[in-house]
């Protein structure tokens, strides 16, 4: 499963269940969104026992997307069962900023940066 | 008519650098326009970056330089997507941003034209924005559009600005002769160095 295009890219390894976020998302509302929000669905559905979203090379994100790690973060949480890690990079300045309030939503949540 | 809300400081004081940018959207392209407001937030970006140079290497100056080119690009970009998104179609006025250098903090004015039915919609969300706890109000917007998946807004633009920059934010409504009677809004967002 993956997303690709000049701008960004988001693509799910099975083998060790990450999603690798790379690049900047910058779309214009939800229903831009959809194909990744449908992407991050079909990962939960294979029923991982954990899903680590990688950050590390996503360089900006606008509050839509925000609004997409938050809801999936919700979804993992109600879920119940999925260990979920999120690795940033610390130096990317919205991570630092923002990445910490999905830990406020899913305490459990593993915020790695 | 005019309507202040938040902390929207007028008259700004005249000295100082500033950048503006304006854009008479076509409204048969929405999409274009659209594509071009991430070239504007950066383009902000790296002007401001211009007085924030360094030519000893301090690393702090360096790192400080680099947060707040980040942080300009965010809050530009949010700022003109909401404007743009908004904006009225029969307005003969621009969308348009500004920011503004002033000593220990950036102000950014951002202003496009809204029918009286948005207005009285963006007026309850100022308000409820000004009266709650802004940490609690964007907790309880995320757990709200996970419960609504009809929700194409997410309603955090401004919430993002206000708890992870911590800036304050402020709004004018008023009536221009030549846009009447569409109402023109202009946001006041003050990023502290």
């Amino acid at each position: 499963m993956e997303i690709k295009n000049e701008d960004y890219s988001v693509v799910y390894d099975p083998a060790d269940t990450t999603v690798n976020f790379q690049g900047s998302l910058r779309l214009s509302g939800m229903p831009e969104y959809a194909p990744i929000v449908e992407l991050l669905d079909r990962t939960l559905e294979t029923n991982p026992d954990c899903i680590t979203l990688n950050l590390e090379k996503l360089e900006f994100l606008n509050s839509s997307g925000i609004n997409v790690l938050s809801k999936f973060v919700i979804k993992v949480r109600q879920k119940k069962t999925v260990r979920t890690i999120v690795r940033g990079n610390q130096n990317i300045l919205w991570q630092a900023k923002s990445l910490k309030n999905l830990k406020r939503l899913m305490p459990s949540l593993q915020l790695e940066l | 008519m005019m309507r202040i809300y938040g902390e929207f400081v007028e008259p700004l004081p005249p000295s100082g650098e500033e950048l503006s940018i304006s854009f008479f959207p076509d409204p048969t392209a929405i999409a274009p326009q659209w594509r071009s407001q991430p070239l504007s937030a950066d383009v902000l970006a790296d002007y401001l970056n211009r007085f924030f140079t360094d030519s000893s290497g301090d690393l702090d100056l360096r790192a400080k330089r680099a947060e707040i080119q980040c942080a300009v690009s965010y809050i530009a970009n949010e700022l003109l997507e909401n404007a743009i998104k908004f904006h009225h179609r029969d307005s003969v006025q621009p969308i348009s941003i500004q920011v503004r250098v002033r000593g220990d903090r950036l102000i950014f004015l951002v202003s496009n034209s809204i029918d009286c039915f948005k207005m009285e919609r963006f007026q309850e969300f100022i308000e409820k924005t000004l009266n709650s706890d802004p940490h609690e109000l964007y907790i309880h917007q995320v757990e709200k559009n996970a419960a609504d998946e009809s929700n194409n807004s997410s309603g955090l633009g401004y919430l993002t600005i206000m708890v992870d920059y911590m800036a304050r934010i402020g709004w004018k409504f008023e009536t221009l002769p030549n846009d009447a009677p569409l109402i023109r809004v202009t946001t006041m967002v003050q990023l502290f160095l």
